[in-house]
């Protein structure tokens, strides 16, 4: 069995059988930052591709694609969004590699 | 109202979509009803140069069935004994049948709006590359299909090298002043690559506008968004990728009741090759005739019995009432 199951996004909604209030406040701010605003709605959804792709849920990256997608953006774009999105993971690793000079330089002559 | 029988099959399959939900269902009961008859649309024929992979005619450069002289002539008679706006002619690819330019010249002199679905491409064949100053001499309104501002997309649902031809063929389209002059009107049409939803109409547009201008110089006026039917050679291809159920749930979770006032069922009237009446082009593929107590040829047409007829409805009617609707003519209501 595997952990993610596609049929689970259709489900979504069953997460608020044990807190219905708190799911509709999330709804209600998840589809609101969804809107058009000083946003268009297809930056929005490439900002939602790139932070799917950062935390890696296959839900999201599902959504965000479709929505990119119906939104006008294409490959090409998204695959920029994917890649800033990955280039700043990376370079928040990095950035941390000057922890372990300013950790190496403590402790060395 | 439900499908009556049907014939077709696709593949010894049913040649409507398989839906969790009815259309009449979301509908709530209501009864869909023609309220007029702006636009005659007459599908002059399955022949085409192309064989798109969305085309819900099913048409290509193999197909033989084209509209005859006589029912061109009823089609015109029926243009000049009643109050009709507007003749959309489509196909397949309506230029390449032999009466096509009779059919135009003789239906522009009904003083109706003549709008002819040109998919652009057709200018390079043997005969036909005169056709911008035909449509130019006559003020026809052309309507073509791109699907998006770059060849990758366009040539996987149009077939190779579409693009690169297509975007010669608005050059050709822009030098005799096709979407520059007022009265050239030139209108592009989007649908999806793919098992997806427009993009919001005017946001694509502005997309379109700006990519095709600073590429190619390229001018037009309007885009329309139409959402891919799921019937025919795209149902075809729902269910061979494995995406008929995800998209039929896509379609009814979009859902938009105010789509169903501007359903283009309800001002149009569409007439196939050998004359038969449909409500809609889908319908048509579908072998749907108009409700039993309606007259069903262009012969027998009778403006007060069909201008407030019974739709008739089926799982693809779905296709236009999610989002932001769809029609010939585009989106019909602000998208949800």
């Amino acid at each position: 069995m595997s952990y993610y199951n596609e049929e689970d996004l259709g489900r979504f909604g069953e997460i608020a059988k044990h807190k219905p209030e708190l799911f509709e406040k999330f709804l209600a701010w998840y589809g609101a930052c969804q809107e058009e605003g000083a946003l268009s709605k297809r930056e929005k959804a490439l900002i939602g591709l790139a932070v799917a792709v950062t935390v890696q849920c296959p839900y999201c990256i599902e959504a965000f694609t479709n929505s990119s997608l119906e939104n006008g953006s294409n490959m090409e774009q998204m695959t920029e969004a994917i890649h800033l999105a990955s280039a700043i993971r990376g370079g928040a690793s990095l950035i941390h590699g000057i922890q372990s000079h300013n950790a190496h330089d403590k402790v060395s002559m | 109202m439900i499908q009556t029988a049907v014939q077709i099959t696709r593949g010894g399959r049913s040649p409507f979509p398989k839906s969790p939900v009815s259309f009449d269902d979301k509908l709530g009961g209501a009864e869909l009803r023609a309220k007029a008859i702006d636009v005659l649309q007459v599908n002059v024929g399955k022949l085409c140069n192309q064989a798109c992979k969305h085309c819900h005619v099913d048409a290509g450069p193999k197909r033989t069935e084209i509209m005859t002289r006589d029912v061109i002539d009823e089609c015109l008679r029926v243009l000049r004994e009643n109050k009709i706006s507007t003749l959309d002619i489509t196909g397949g690819a309506p230029d390449m049948i032999p009466d096509f330019r009779y059919f135009v010249t003789e239906a522009k002199k009904t003083g109706a709006k003549v709008i002819v679905r040109h998919n652009l491409t057709v200018m390079f064949e043997e005969n036909q590359t005169d056709l911008p100053e035909f449509f130019a001499a006559n003020q026809i309104e052309v309507v073509s299909s791109l699907p998006y501002f770059l060849p990758q997309q366009t040539d996987a649902q149009r077939g190779r090298g579409v693009f690169e031809k297509s975007i010669e063929a608005l050059k050709k389209l822009n030098a005799v002043g096709y979407g520059i002059n007022e009265n050239l009107i030139l209108n592009l049409v989007y649908n999806p690559t793919g098992a997806f939803l427009p993009p919001p109409q005017t946001a694509i547009e502005a997309d379109f506008k700006r990519e095709l201008k600073t590429r190619y110089g390229i001018e037009f006026n309007n885009l329309f968004t139409i959402t891919n039917m799921p019937i025919a050679r795209y149902l075809d291809w729902l269910r061979r990728s494995k995406n008929e159920e995800s998209y039929m749930r896509k379609l009814v979770n979009a859902f938009n009741p105010a789509t169903v006032d501007g359903l283009m069922c309800r001002n149009l009237i569409s007439v196939d090759w050998t004359g038969n009446l449909s409500d809609c082009d889908f319908n048509q593929m579908l072998n749907l005739g108009l409700e039993n107590n309606a007259p069903q040829t262009i012969a027998e047409f009778d403006f007060g019995k069909l201008n407030a007829r019974r739709i008739v409805t089926g799982s693809h009617c779905l296709g236009c009432t999610a989002g932001a609707g769809s029609s010939c003519g585009g989106a019909v209501a602000e998208g949800t």
